[in-house]
């Protein structure tokens, strides 16, 4: 399970770059984590906002238990402690987007302790190249509010509807070494994050986003002066910001330079990454435990709960699927990589099975190969997603089921389905009202085998004379002549035995 | 009958049931002594239309033959802290000015729920930080007590301080503009002012009542409480300002006593600690006797008195200077010129400089400088060293409390170490300021309900005041030993009319 | 530990409120008065106590999940200096 170790070629040898990510989840919950306003994205400016959210003169926070909740099952999810005391600590430092001038967070006593998530660095074989990436905590915090800076020439806007919505910080240990491994971290986070569903994954909208902290030493050595570039908010940029900064930091270093620890921002325009005007005190957060909330003390029924509630996870569901239903590794880490497509997958398959009458696991390669071949391919030529497929697992199911049970061949099936796909019929009735149904009808077949031959006279002589190949032309020929509907193995033997 | 603006919070509810008045004589006389008294400078707002309204309702309620509520017909004084909606908010300070909450805090919601009419908003250290209503920007209460009134002797007619940061209720209260009032209480600022003044005023138990709408100095001090001419007053505004409230997350879900129906002055069987160590070599000699006399009055009404320790207490203070600073510069940072109060944007300025230039312009020299001292003991460094070891030191005090009730029921104290002063005397030296807190900032520290009552004047003819300490949640044996302490003293003693 | 002048400047601004120079001069022997005395507390022996969390025993509750608040921005915006389209408007900050 070795991988070939990334390195960056400089003047003066190879640099190894060390990753650590802080990603900040939105909690999935209706309402705020200190404040009983909604969080729904996309709202008109300040309607989502309590008295609380804007920090008017005496309001308090109380905690929304379901944001503490889905910060535990994530922190079960990953494997990592649970701490049954924790508490809230505030963060002071002013800025427009937040209206108490401090956020509150957890810093002395998080939430959640230390976990684990393993990676993979083979697509096409998951198990081949894996790597834990430690966690070193998860806290719960607040959101910050929103400035536009583009609607006025001298102010800037304020915003106060995502303020207090409530965040998971997931913090990594510094054991990421590649683009590809700080790429491979963020997508499984999202992957368990979605499975649990304490968080959205909504990259685009902001629901996850990483501050990315880089450095870069020579192997072996001490870890160097870490930047951390913030906010950044896909996969794709995540490894662009690693290769970026890891080769700026070598490039300074190498010129004789030194790392200034900084906060940078990355401009995906121009793919790269600037330092933030830095402030002198921005590091003077004066945290200290928030009086206005006591201590988080969590008992064993609530903690009990949230394993319960857990769902099977992706890795325990990719093994499932690879020993149990016998599915190749790849098509195993596909249909798992997301936890829609493995609930449809799902239901495909306890659909298949109730109406074949067989195991899920004999039903299990069919559905695979279909969902992710056809079902895949039309959805990508119609630019929908399978939670918008105008086909669902039933009416697949149904398909799929004329194929194992003989009704339809395959290649009339891939016309029913596409009749499905136009008109929203399901598969029986089209196969039904069109005459799909294929024959063995000896007769039929026979009559059409002695007509190709006759009309072939040639191809039937030059594959007596040892031109084997010819006998798939008979075939062919022979199912034109059917509009498909034969039974292909009938067809076969038919033709065999007419050659002689 | 005597005035009505004489009569206590009971006797006006008691009178206003029984026919013997309208509700809206009584806010009338309350609001005449209101107009008449701005030489007081006791209220930030008056809302005699707020009295009115009350009072009508209250009249109404009664011509109908409906139920009465617990405070129909009693007029009262709000503490310019607790956000009143629709009527402007200050905290005494300029930064607020012009504030109008678009809500009601919870314990004066209670208070209007329970029929109570609102004569005003009053003044107050400015964010409830200060000992002697010096720190108003909307400027000094003035206290109508004044030295030597009643043999001449020595006397002058100096301005003196109502104490703080409820002067603007204690003042307001011993001059008869409100029968009652609401203060808040961090360090001392319900009991330090009621002993200035002659009155009582008791801080219940940490979490007792909701600071949800109390514009906040320092969270895990701050709690509300009443203030009023007698003990059995204090009893029936708290039975109504107290409650569970989940929308504070430090509140206690517990039921409300019924501290008014259980009150006696019979302590047989209580015993009464005297903690050693709030007799420093050089306590006021008056202050000293008085405290002698009070032990006395406690051992009359069938109390023992027994020694305790308070080991921490010299630590009280400089903890108390730590915790309360250091929560208060992070509670006032809201106050950032964006969403409410003033806004001072000098030319050109950004963001940042608008935020200093407003917090510059808006708070006053002690607000200022608690903000400077509590950003430096939570910064880069000192963290540990100050707010770390004083959290520390503050157990040991709380500590100190739970050891000394393994002894005793209650403890009796001074609950100032000296009476008012002139204004102007100690502006210049902080520290000297702070050590009129010296008594009552202990049992602050420890969330413990703690009572001032008057126990006498001073050889000035100036009140002072004796502080009962209770174990958590037990406001009834405080309340009964301050009943105790009331019959007593005998303390009829008022100002002249000046003003 | 003494304050100085430059630390006095560097509070303020970390409290964000403007001094003058006048006024941070006069601090330094004002906070140094104060945080000279509060420094006593470092004479008290606190082996093994643990710092104070909440004074009155009491847990923290937590709240149901649901949609209580909000939808009042008038009441948000009704205090602000300057509103405009909905928004609290505040000096342009360059990021
Ligand atoms: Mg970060
Ligand atoms: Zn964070």
């Amino acid at each position: 399970m070795t991988e070939t170790a990334y390195r960056i070629q400089g003047a003066t040898g190879e640099w190894e770059v060390v990753i650590g990510l802080e990603v900040h989840a939105q909690v999935t919950s209706e309402a705020k984590l200190f404040s009983g306003a909604a969080t729904a994205f996309g709202a008109e400016p300040n309607t989502q906002v309590s008295l609380v959210d804007a920090a008017m003169p005496g309001m308090l926070p109380v905690p929304n238990r379901e944001c503490i909740r889905q910060a535990v099952r994530t922190g079960m999810a990953i494997e990592a402690k649970i701490n049954k005391w924790s508490r809230f600590d505030r963060k002071n430092y002013f800025y427009a987007d937040l209206p108490q001038g401090y956020q509150i967070s957890q810093l002395y006593h998080p939430l959640v302790g230390e976990g684990a998530i393993e990676i993979s660095l083979d697509d096409k074989n998951p198990d081949a190249v894996t790597k834990r990436i430690g966690i070193e905590r998860i806290h719960v915090e607040q959101d910050a509010g929103k400035l536009m800076h583009d609607q006025h020439p001298t102010r800037s806007y304020v915003d106060l509807n995502r303020s207090g919505v409530a965040l998971m910080e997931i913090v990594s240990k510094p054991d990421m070494r590649s683009p590809a491994e700080a790429g491979a971290y963020l997508s499984k986070l999202r992957t368990i994050l979605r499975y649990v569903g304490s968080c959205d994954g909504n990259m685009d909208q902001g629901s996850m986003r990483a501050d990315v902290n880089v450095s870069v030493r020579k192997p072996g050595e001490e870890f160097g002066t870490r930047t951390e570039t913030k906010n950044v908010n896909s996969v794709r940029f995540v490894m662009a910001v690693v290769e970026h900064e890891a080769n700026r930091q070598v490039d300074v270093l190498e010129a004789g330079g030194k790392i200034v620890q900084e906060t940078r921002l990355y401009d995906p325009d121009r793919n790269e990454t600037r330092s933030m005007r830095s402030k002198e005190d921005a590091h003077d957060y004066r945290y200290f435990p928030d009086p206005d909330l006591l201590p988080l003390e969590l008992d064993d029924a609530f903690l009990e709960e949230c394993r319960q509630s857990l769902p099977e996870l992706p890795d325990a569901k990719r093994q499932r699927y690879e020993q149990d239903l016998g599915l190749s590794a790849y098509n195993a880490a596909t249909l798992t990589a997301d936890a829609d497509t493995a609930r449809w997958f799902e239901a495909l398959l306890a659909e298949g099975a109730r109406i074949q009458k067989k195991s899920e696991s004999e039903v299990a390669k069919a559905s695979a190969n279909w969902l992710l071949s056809e079902l895949y391919g039309a959805l990508n030529r119609l630019g929908k997603s399978l939670e918008s497929s105008p086909v669902g697992p039933e009416e697949g199911a149904e398909l799929l089921a004329l194929i194992a049970d003989g009704t339809i061949s395959g290649t009339i099936a891939k016309q029913v389905f596409e009749i499905m796909l136009e008109t929203g019929d399901r598969a029986p009735k089209i196969v039904e009202e069109k005459g799909l149904k294929q024959t063995s009808d000896t007769g039929a077949i026979e009559a059409a085998v002695a007509k190709v031959l006759a009309d072939n006279g040639d191809k039937v002589e030059q594959y007596k004379a040892g031109k084997e190949a010819l006998f798939g032309f008979f075939v062919g020929q022979t199912m034109k002549a059917m509009q498909g509907k034969a039974n292909p193995q009938v067809v076969n033997e038919l033709i065999k035995k007419a050659l002689g | 009958m005597s005035e009505l603006t004489d009569l206590t919070v009971a006797e006006i509810r008691d009178g206003f049931r029984a026919g013997d008045f309208s509700a809206r004589e009584v806010a009338e006389a309350f609001n005449k002594n209101v107009a008449a008294a701005k030489a007081l400078n006791a209220f930030i707002v008056e809302t005699p239309e707020k009295a009115l309204e009350a009072a009508g309702a209250a009249d109404r309620a009664k011509a109908a033959g409906e139920a009465l509520k617990p405070l129909s017909g009693v007029p009262i004084g709000m503490k310019d802290l607790f956000c009143t909606e629709g009527v402007q908010t200050t905290a005494a300070s300029h930064m607020l000015e012009g504030f109008t909450p678009t809500y009601e805090s919870t314990v004066s919601g209670k208070l209007w729920a329970a029929g109570a009419g609102m004569l005003g908003k009053l003044n107050l250290d400015q964010f409830a930080m200060g000992s002697s209503n010096e720190t108003s920007y909307f400027g000094n209460v003035i206290s109508p007590w004044r030295r030597a009134r009643k043999d001449g002797g020595g006397g002058d007619n100096a301005a003196l301080a109502p104490g703080g940061s409820s002067g603007g209720s204690s003042s307001a209260i011993a001059a008869r503009l409100c029968p009652a009032a609401t203060g808040t209480d961090t360090g001392g600022s319900i009991r330090q002012p009621a002993a200035f003044t002659g009155i009582s005023g008791i801080k219940p138990t940490y979490g007792r009542c909701s600071r949800w709408g109390i514009v906040a100095f320092a969270s895990s001090l701050d709690q509300a409480g009443p203030m009023a001419r007698t003990v059995r007053d204090n009893a029936i505004l708290l039975e109504t300002m107290a409650g569970f409230d989940p929308k504070d997350s430090t509140s206690l879900d517990l039921a409300v006593p019924q501290w008014e129906a259980h009150l006696s002055s019979d302590l047989k069987g209580k015993k009464v600690g005297i903690p050693r160590e709030y007799r420093p070599d050089g306590l006021n000699a008056e202050i000293a006797a008085l405290w002698d006399r009070g032990i006395e009055w406690l051992k009359d009404a069938g109390a023992e008195v027994v020694d305790v320790s308070l080991p921490h207490t010299k630590y009280a203070l400089p903890t108390y200077y730590i915790i309360a600073p250091a929560e208060a510069s992070s509670n006032l940072a809201r106050y950032d010129g964006v969403r409410y109060g003033q806004r001072n944007l000098p030319d050109g300025a950004g963001l940042q400089d608008m935020y200093a230039a407003t917090r510059a312009l808006g708070f006053g020299p002690e607000v200022k400088r608690r903000i400077m001292i509590g950003t430096y003991v939570l910064s880069a460094g000192f963290y540990d060293a100050y707010y770390t070891q004083a959290q520390k030191v503050r157990a040991l005090i709380a500590r100190d409390f739970e050891q000394a009730f393994e002894k005793c029921d209650l403890l009796l104290t001074p609950t100032a170490p000296s009476a008012s002063f002139a204004l102007g005397e100690k502006q210049a030296d902080p520290l000297a300021m702070y050590l009129n807190d010296v008594f009552t900032v202990p049992a602050s520290l420890a969330g413990l309900p703690a009572m001032a009552v008057p126990g006498g004047l001073d050889a000035q003819g100036l009140p002072l005041g004796l502080q009962i300490i209770g174990k958590a949640l037990d406001e009834q044996t405080v309340l009964n030993a301050g009943l105790a302490i009331e019959e007593r003293a005998g303390f009829t003693a008022r100002p002249d009319k000046w003003w | 530990m003494s304050i100085d002048l430059q630390t006095v400047k560097k509070i303020a601004s970390l409290s964000r409120i403007s001094v003058t120079d006048a006024e941070a001069e006069a601090m330094v022997p004002e906070l140094n008065n104060i945080l000279g005395w509060v420094e006593q507390l470092g004479e008290v022996d606190v082996t093994g106590v643990e710092p104070m969390t909440a004074v009155i025993p009491n847990k923290l509750r937590l709240r149901d999940d649901v949609v209580t608040d909000g939808d009042v921005r008038d009441k948000v915006l009704a205090n602000a200096p300057q509103a405009e389209h909905g928004f609290f408007a505040v000096p342009k900050v360059i990021e």
